[in-house]
């Protein structure tokens, strides 16, 4: 199915796409479709920079698995930090 | 040489004539001939997209698939220009009227036009499909196991899509629907709703839900790809378009 469901927010960091690095500003996060990974449905990261185009992207598509075990990972690496909270 | 077909990017008028690009593909053949508009399903109008219309150009059809992406991302790759859109919020129900509308002139304005057309959609493109039939003169509609037809969107969309059940009224055309019984959106509950509420308006409307299929069993480069409920899709698909564009 088309999920449809999708989560967006600002971002603020760099990422590495076809033209090299590049600032992100924007984040997408949706469980829908792949357009490469070898499922029916995975969990889909984009980090974006709008104002580059579209093809200034970093595209993930992870098997939910996956994504779980990698959230998960981010998190205990950021609770070794101290981070400020979100403002 | 006979069979050939012709296929490449054109510029259309869509949506309140913005000019928007499309994949058409005609037979060289002389002959009048009907038209089917192929929406695009989310990852947008990817290469398989692409096979699908000159699969109807083989058969016989003017096919085209307007990029309902254009505006966002123009040029752009298709995976690149669906993550644009969606993070855009994606493609409001007006603007793919406007566009499917445009690309279905296009098709009528060719020379061996038949005037007949119709407008075929997978996924997301399903909905659309009956969504277009509600709105445009067309002569037969396709719905691949489109989600939300009926049922309850779900919230949180950057644009609030809405179900089809106040629209379906205005079906002006016999549908077509191909599903898969293993499916949740669309459930096999949601499509028997479908066909109790086309009943109820006296729309002509023909259903098929196949056993051991799920959603996109037409995706062959998927692990959703189901030979037996595509081959036997597409037969139906091409009998229905027979009786409906060609008599």
């Amino acid at each position: 199915m088309c999920t449809y469901l999708t989560k967006r927010l600002g971002v603020a960091g760099s990422g590495k796409g076809a033209a090299g690095w590049m600032r992100v500003t924007d984040a997408t996060v949706y469980l829908d479709h792949p357009a490469h990974a070898p499922a029916d449905h995975t969990l889909n990261i984009d980090l974006l920079n709008p104002d580059l185009g579209p093809a200034a992207r970093v595209a993930l598509e992870l098997e939910p698995r996956s994504a779980r075990e990698l959230a998960e990972a981010i998190l205990e690496m950021l609770a070794a930090e101290t981070v400020p909270p979100a403002a | 040489m006979d069979e050939a077909i012709r296929a490449g990017v054109v510029e259309i008028a869509g949506h309140g004539g913005d000019p928007i690009r499309a994949y058409f593909a005609e037979p060289l053949e002389s002959g009048s001939r009907p038209g089917m508009v192929v929406i695009h399903h989310m990852p947008g109008l990817d290469r398989q997209t692409k096979e699908t219309v000159r699969r109807f150009a083989a058969q016989g059809y003017f096919a085209i698939s307007p990029n309902l992406y254009w505006r966002e991302a123009p040029g752009a790759e298709p995976d690149d220009a669906a993550a644009a859109a969606r993070a855009r919020g994606g493609v409001p129900d007006d603007r793919l009227v406007g566009d499917v509308g445009g690309a279905a002139d296009f098709l009528r304005a060719r020379p061996l036009a038949s005037g007949k057309v119709g407008v075929i959609g997978y996924c997301s493109g399903g909905r659309q499909a009956v969504l277009a039939a509600c709105h445009l003169p067309m002569q037969a509609a396709v719905d691949c196991y489109g989600a939300f037809v009926v049922g309850q969107p779900p919230e949180g969309f950057p644009i609030p899509i809405s179900n089809l059940t106040a629209q379906l009224p205005n079906l002006g055309c016999p549908l077509l629907g191909l599903f898969g019984e293993d499916d949740q959106h669309p459930s096999p509950a949601e499509t028997a709703e479908l066909d109790a509420l086309l009943t109820g308006h006296g729309k002509e409307h023909d259903f098929t839900t196949y056993p051991g299929a799920g959603h996109a069993f037409f995706a062959v480069d998927r692990p959703s790809y189901r030979p037996e409920a595509a081959v036997d899709g597409w037969g139906r698909i091409f009998a229905f378009l027979g009786r409906t564009l060609e008599g």
